[in-house]
């Protein structure tokens, strides 16, 4: 399928204050070939990839294009020869229709000639849309074809795309690969920036592998495993986390009963009549698209937003009306998705971030002060314990990459011994190692008697390690089943509303 | 075109120099302001800076004016840490002038030790009342207490007006809009003989440490630090937002109306319609200038109190309109915030790029 190249780079050298993100990065992607970027957190792909589409100028290289050297000065030009990217985090406007919005990212009027032209190219690629709804109605995966059409409507030679399955689901997934394909035997090379190496070696014809900056390999991912595309990524084997089989549920921690909560704004999703109940030892799961009330559930049982009645039940007392404070004492811990502003304060140190959520449940005060010695010890261990990469305790928190800053808060509550721990998105954005250290922890906080409840929208991750799952759609809760009793098609049907299954035994 | 671009690593030392900077600055501009309005420069620098502090009467009157500034300045710091923006401190203060020279009023001619006391806790009470009704609305109806507090800092003007125009107007004082003159029992006494300096100097000081351990040593202050920079991290670490709206809003205003108390029973000695010579605005000056800090905010006080006495002295030995006291204020502040823009920000010239 691949033709001469396309592009080249050669050379990139980028450095930053303190690290060189890029170190004589060499890249080549030819025509109609699918190559994956992969890569550790701070590997350098995002560096890459913004001198590819001029977001960034390297210190020093050059880049290529169809035989000619070319200066990729800003994103203005990278677009003029062809280069399109869809980012993981879409710039749409909410209030406005698909059309509108399409217009205005390509800064022409929203004509019915547009109209016609995204039917057009809509159909052609197997991307459903209607132009005429209003962004706000549409599904993340919609969303994510308005970006796609909106960079197939300007013909792209090169299309960029940075970890577009991250939110989607199994089938959508699946619509996704159909239509890269069709563009890659139309003579349309992709870029994919990707976590997930099952979907890279099903998809990609090629992959570019970076380690701390540098080419570790080129390799041909349909010729390798997960596990030896895992091993050149990190430079080393992972022992990826394996369900202990033999559960013994205990006694339940956490249930709730007919949790409903009714929004007060149009961005959060309202909780109805959402029912589980959590033993200790268990690790129970919830997938589901983002968006579909996950934070919503998170805060009720974190206590950030207050429950009524009997709605919420812990260790034996019902602590619907319970602060965030009481409940941590009781010994329920959560880590919302958010990271930055929400799990922690970016501005602060790892020690204060420390002390932010573990003096409730630890001893960081003395006679009323807040003992900075304490907090540092407390932040070391997390540091030590997860090998969270960071210039030390007094390290803002901001200046962490996202992986170790989410081994951080993660580390964070599981130090604290919780008997109850919620915790959102754990592995977002960290890396294969990274996860697996994750993963493990929470196993092990499961087996030494916590009950554990992980909402996620990485649904290998979900499978991997929980012992029952379900799937929140429009802030319903499915029912739940155990895990190895379903596949990753049939959580789809109920992270896509389903309620139950009939089919599973 | 010129634009903004967002630095990636603002530089922490700039942050400190930067009220260095604004200063200097400060002082440039005013060469050239003084050279303008055809005023002898150095004559006029130093009437306005050396004058009124080379001796010790003014060193004192530096205290009188510094003290209150620093005082509401350093409570006020505490809330903008934590994102509650009281520009109220003003009225808070006339609260605490009306309410405590209401009491002194009332036991007019009583010799008793218990008189000065209960003035204070008049003033606190007063300052009190008067931010407890921004931060009601704040956490009842999430009303903005920029505004909230502001306009109720006119009403306050207003009603010590209509206080010293009537109700409270000295009986024998010719109709002027002025209490009587408080009894002994209802003065502060002067900490250093000969001079004004009252006991406003010491708390002012007493407040600046109490803050200072308070912000970086307890709960309270890490939980106001928090909610200041990330709300939602503050709630998910249990600190509840409408409790750190309430303390801010009540310790400035028991701070605010506690200086307002000390300036009518000290310097001013009776209530009159002019009690305030803006120390509760300038307090915010002052709060920025000493970057939140209560440190940087006791030193940035007595900066600020020097520009006070500066603008008197060059009003009396050069003929100089006050109103370049408000002219020295407005350019600190306004050098002091483009120093802050320019540390965070750098200036790109040339065509904006699509990120």
């Amino acid at each position: 399928m691949a033709g001469s190249s396309l592009v080249t780079m050669q050379n990139i050298t980028k450095a930053y204050p303190g690290v060189l993100a890029n170190d004589a990065v060499h890249f080549d992607i030819g025509h109609g070939e699918i190559h994956a970027l992969l890569g550790e957190n701070g590997a350098g792909k995002s560096t890459l990839v913004k001198v590819l589409y001029g977001l960034l100028q390297p210190d020093s290289g050059s880049v290529t294009w169809q035989g000619q050297a070319v200066k990729l000065s800003s994103p203005s030009v990278a677009r003029s020869l062809g280069i399109a990217m869809v980012f993981q985090h879409f710039s749409l406007f909410e209030s406005l229709t698909v059309v509108e919005n399409i217009a205005m990212g390509m800064a022409v009027p929203a004509t019915d000639n547009l109209r016609k032209r995204i039917i057009e190219v809509s159909n052609r690629y197997g991307l459903p849309l209607e132009p005429n709804r209003d962004v706000f109605t549409l599904s993340v995966g919609e969303r994510q074809r308005i970006e796609i059409i909106r960079c197939l409507l300007q013909n792209p030679k090169l299309l960029i795309m940075d970890e577009p399955t991250s939110v989607l689901t199994p089938q959508e997934v699946q619509d996704l690969f159909v239509t890269l394909k069709r563009l890659a035997s139309e003579g349309v090379s992709i870029l994919y920036i990707s976590h997930k190496l099952d979907e890279i070696r099903e998809l990609c014809d090629a992959a570019t592998i970076l380690r701390g900056g540098k080419n570790v390999a080129t390799a041909n991912p349909k010729e390798e495993s997960a596990q030896s595309l895992a091993a050149l990524m990190i430079g080393e084997d992972i022992q990826p986390a394996i369900r202990t089989n033999q559960v013994k549920l205990g006694e339940p921690l956490l249930a709730l009963n007919q949790l409903t909560i009714t929004s007060k704004s149009v961005q959060n999703m309202s909780l109805r009549d959402i029912n589980l109940k959590v033993h200790a030892g268990e690790i129970v799961g919830i997938a589901g698209v983002a968006g579909n009330g996950q934070d919503e559930l998170l805060s009720a049982i974190a206590g950030e937003t207050r429950s009524s009645g009997e709605m919420i039940w812990l260790k034996g007392e019902f602590v619907s009306y319970w602060s965030v404070g009481s409940r941590r004492q009781a010994g329920l811990c959560a880590v919302p998705e958010e990271r930055l502003g929400h799990a922690a304060v970016p501005s602060m140190s790892l020690s204060e971030n420390a002390f932010l959520t573990g003096f409730h449940r630890q001893k960081l005060r003395t006679a009323g002060l807040v003992s900075a010695g304490r907090c540092k010890k407390a932040a070391n261990a997390v540091i030590d314990e997860f090998d969270v990469q960071c210039h030390g305790p007094h390290s803002a928190a901001s200046s962490l990459s996202g992986g170790n800053l989410q081994k951080f808060v993660v580390g964070r509550e599981i130090l604290q011994a919780p008997d109850v721990l919620v915790v959102s998105q754990p592995t977002w954005g960290v890396d294969a190692g990274a996860a697996a250290a994750i993963h493990k922890a929470l196993q092990g906080l499961a087996k030494n008697g916590a009950a554990v409840l992980v909402i996620s929208q990485d649904l290998d991750e979900l499978i991997a390690i929980t012992d029952r799952i379900g799937a929140l759609c429009a802030g319903r809760l499915s029912k739940l089943y155990a895990t190895t009793d379903v596949d990753a098609q049939q959580v789809g049907q109920l992270m896509g509303g389903t309620h139950s299954l009939e089919v599973v035994a | 075109m010129i634009h903004l671009q967002r630095r990636a690593n603002p530089s922490k030392l700039m942050g400190y120099l930067a009220p260095f900077i604004a200063l200097l600055l400060t002082l440039a501009a005013g060469f050239f302001l003084f050279l303008m309005l055809g005023v002898p420069v150095g004559e006029a620098f130093r009437a306005y800076f050396i004058d009124p502090i080379s001796d010790s009467y003014g060193l004192a009157e530096l205290g009188v004016k510094a003290a209150p500034l620093i005082m509401i300045a350093v409570a006020l710091s505490l809330g903008f840490r934590a994102g509650v923006w009281n520009i109220g401190a003003e009225g808070q203060f006339i609260l605490g002038g009306i309410c405590g020279g209401a009491v002194a009023l009332y036991f007019y001619e009583v010799e008793a030790a218990y008189v000065l006391p209960l003035m204070c806790l008049a003033g606190i009470a007063g300052g009190m009342l008067w931010a407890a009704i921004p931060a009601l609305l704040r956490t009842t109806v999430n009303a903005n207490e920029i505004l909230t507090s502001l306009m109720l800092t006119y009403v306050a003007a207003l009603l010590l007006s209509f206080l010293v125009h009537g109700p409270l107007r000295d009986p024998d004082g010719f109709n002027f809009p002025e209490s009587r003159l408080f009894h002994d029992a209802a003065l502060l006494p002067s900490v250093v003989q000969g001079t004004r300096l009252h006991i406003g100097a010491l708390v002012a000081i007493f407040i600046t440490v109490m803050a200072w351990v308070l912000l970086s040593r307890t709960l309270l202050g890490f939980a106001l630090r928090v909610n200041g920079t990330a709300p939602r991290a503050a709630k998910h670490a249990g600190f509840g937002q409408a409790g750190l709206v309430w303390f801010s809003l009540l310790f400035t205003g028991a701070v605010a109306g506690l200086a307002g108390l000390f300036e009518v029973a000290g310097p001013i000695g009776q209530l009159n319609s002019t009690i305030s010579p803006g120390y509760g605005f300038t307090a915010i000056i002052v709060a920025f200038l000493g970057r939140l800090h209560p440190v940087g905010v006791f030193f940035a006080g007595l900066v600020m109190a020097l520009s006070y006495l500066g603008g008197e002295s060059a009003q009396i030995t050069l003929n100089m309109p006050l109103a370049v006291t408000g002219v020295f204020q407005g350019m600190l502040l306004f050098f002091l915030l483009a120093a802050d823009v320019l540390i965070n920000y750098r200036i790109v010239l040339g065509r904006e790029r699509v990120a």
